[in-house]
């Protein structure tokens, strides 16, 4: 099936602004999806409230466009009432780790089998531009017209902290390794986090002077490595890119349905 | 038929109502007063091949059933008061997708954590009002553990009629409290099951888009139709518009479909009310006291008679005005500060001459409290 056959082109123009990453992250979210051979009726996405999760509306899949940061919470109930269902949340940095944190380390510790995207911007785009725990410290937003003192989370570790069993990054530039992330995400058996850094050159980029929406893909590209490379011997500052975690545990609903299994016999 | 009487306590009487109606999905967070409706499902829920979760917190509670509902389930959470009122962004999503949903809600006494353990009515104003934003709701409640589960199963049956949260306000005194329940056959009480879409595969579905009579068949999440669930104004397809025509046919379509039909959603009891002189309006567990009193009055030849409401919400005002219309005196009787008074105030064509009897320090409004409002209001001193 070809990608635009995953799209709802009824819904087209998008709002996202010109050179904003989030085009990129839908196109790599659709190639993955191609090439896992998945029937749309078995794709639930759920989202949040920001940029990011009006990507629901454009991809023709069961979708459910929530309240903010809640996504997560109402992908748990699709999930566990069907769990044979591929249940695809994609978040925006605020919505996944600010107002929604809570429901995103209990879906990791739960190990429910939802792939998370976190569409990392790091800054709140739908509201005009503000800080978010994923900004870090020194940067520019109309809520931190002094610099953020606020230190980020990284996504990554906290994810693995907090019980996910598959954990990843990649960014825009690199968008062949986000199509396959992407799917050996979506097929992993338990809660995969998938962090993609994403451009803002609206309000991020405009604000901490990153230059346009190339120059910003640019950063992505020089500033990130692959995990456990050279380059990132030689300059410890480079981000790391890549799988960092994948590994089998038991999934939530799997051992659910032994809890009915065992109620049903009556132990 | 020895096996179906059960002595039980209100939230149970409340668990066993909604598995009676079909529940398959329930996800909760511990709360007193609420705590044995979840426990109770933990436990029969998968006995049955359903699916019950814990959540984090109420917040997810409500978001995690929302979402089992779209996949066809008949689903429900409960709490109380403080979880409530964390609930309510959510109900307000589940009003604006039309969602259907049961959200029990066993009233203590607040605000803020208050009387955790302590019975209150404090929240029927919350379940109207609590959630943003104009919109209608439905929230029932009962007095007894007979009325908990009738009104249990017609939360459901009305949430799937009007593809809509339904909210059911008990409070701790019911929920906690022991006493004889008749399970019904099954059959004795009706169950509407989900109105489903006729629509083929391959024909483009309307999610969105009203039948004649109002209601709206649905597909569920992982079924042959694919479409677009959001909070945001919407159209026929569920996708977001600011279009003011959609947007206000939208939230015309949201209050009409419950405002239009309060007079048929109306649930109530009436004891002595043709011929008296005084009446008692009165829901919950405070209807207990004043159905005691009633009683108790008549023997000596009072003519107090008592409207037991079941339906707060939407306020069945025809009806109450009606039963007030030849009575001398309205005596609302509720463990609030007046709450359903100011309601009843709107309804009849006297609003002097209603009067509160209220019990707000967290025990229970007794019979004598209530005769001594009445002996009041006669000019007869306490």
């Amino acid at each position: 099936m070809a990608v635009k056959d995953y799209l709802r082109e009824r819904f087209f123009p998008h709002l996202w602004c010109p050179g904003c990453g989030h085009g990129t992250i839908l196109n790599g979210l659709l190639q993955a999806i191609e090439k896992l051979g998945l029937s749309k009726n078995e794709i639930v996405m759920v989202s949040g409230i920001g940029c990011s999760s009006r990507i629901t509306g454009y991809v023709d899949f069961h979708t459910l466009h929530t309240i903010h940061g809640r996504a997560l919470a109402f992908a748990t109930g699709v999930k566990i009432a069907r769990p044979e269902l591929n249940l695809i949340v994609p978040m925006g940095d605020g919505d996944a780790l600010a107002i929604g944190g809570n429901h995103f380390i209990h879906a990791a510790r739960r190990n429910i089998d939802i792939t998370a995207i976190v569409m990392n911007n790091r800054i709140y785009g739908m509201t005009g531009g503000q800080f978010s725990p994923l900004s870090g410290e020194n940067i520019y937003a109309t809520t931190a017209p002094y610099l953020t003192i606020d230190p980020g989370f990284d996504v990554v570790e906290l994810s693995k902290a907090a019980g996910a069993t598959f954990v990843a990054r990649t960014t825009t530039y690199h968008i062949k390794q986000m199509a396959d992330i992407i799917r050996r995400a979506v097929l992993h058996k338990g809660f995969s986090v998938v962090e993609i850094l994403s451009q803002c050159p609206t309000y991020f980029g405009r604000k901490n002077k990153a230059g346009d929406a190339v120059d910003m893909i640019q950063y992505f590209k020089d500033h990130t490595t692959s995990i456990g490379s050279k380059a990132k011997k030689e300059n410890p500052d480079l981000l790391e890119r890549g799988i960092f975690v994948q590994k089998e545990m038991p999934e939530y609903c799997s051992e659910y349905a032994k809890v009915v299994e065992k109620a049903m016999k009556g132990q | 038929m020895k096996d179906k009487t059960k002595f039980v306590q209100g939230n149970e009487a409340c668990a066993e109502a909604a598995l009676y109606a079909g529940l398959d999905f329930f996800a909760g967070y511990p709360i007193t007063p609420s705590s044995e409706i979840t426990e109770t499902l933990a436990y029969r829920l998968p006995q049955i091949g359903g699916k019950f979760i814990q959540m984090e917190d109420e917040i997810a509670s409500l978001c995690a059933i929302i979402g089992a509902s779209l996949t066809g389930c008949k689903v429900m959470t409960a709490t109380s008061g403080p979880g409530f009122s964390l609930m309510q962004e959510a109900l307000g999503y589940a009003i604006m997708a039309e969602i259907p949903c049961v959200i029990v809600n066993v009233q203590r006494g607040g605000p803020s954590t208050g009387l955790p353990t302590h019975g209150s009515q404090g929240d029927v104003n919350q379940a109207r009002w609590g959630t943003h934003g104009d919109h209608a709701i439905i929230a029932l409640t009962a007095s007894n553990h007979q009325d908990v589960f009738t009104n249990t199963v017609e939360a459901f049956n009305l949430a799937e009629i009007y593809r809509t949260p339904v909210i059911l306000l008990l409070d701790e005194v019911v929920a906690h409290m022991r006493e004889r329940l008749v399970i019904p056959e099954p059959g004795e009480i009706p169950l509407v099951e989900r109105l489903k879409t006729t629509v083929k595969q391959g024909v483009d579905y309307h999610p969105y888009l009203p039948r004649e009579d109002g209601r709206l068949p649905m597909s569920d999440f992982g079924g042959v139709h694919r479409f677009n669930v959001t909070g945001l104004f919407h159209d026929m397809w569920g996708f977001p518009s600011s279009e003011p025509g959609v947007v206000h046919g939208l939230l015309r379509h949201l209050v009409d479909k419950l405002e239009n039909r309060t007079n048929q959603l109306a649930r109530y009891k009436e004891y002595y009310t043709e011929d008296a002189e005084q009446l008692l309006v009165s829901y919950g567990s405070a209807a207990r006291s004043a159905r005691h009193i009633v009683e108790n009055r008549r023997l000596r030849g009072e003519r107090l008679g008592l409207l037991e409401l079941q339906t707060l919400w939407p306020f069945p005002t025809d009806i109450v005005r009606e039963k007030c219309a030849h009575v001398k005196s309205v005596v609302v009787v509720e463990q609030n500060m007046g709450q359903i008074m100011q309601a009843v105030k709107l309804a009849v064509d006297q609003p002097d001459n209603v009067f509160l009897a209220n019990c707000i320090d967290g025990t229970f409004i007794a019979p004598s409290d209530i005769m001594n409002i009445l002996r009041l209001i006669q000019g007869k001193g306490v």
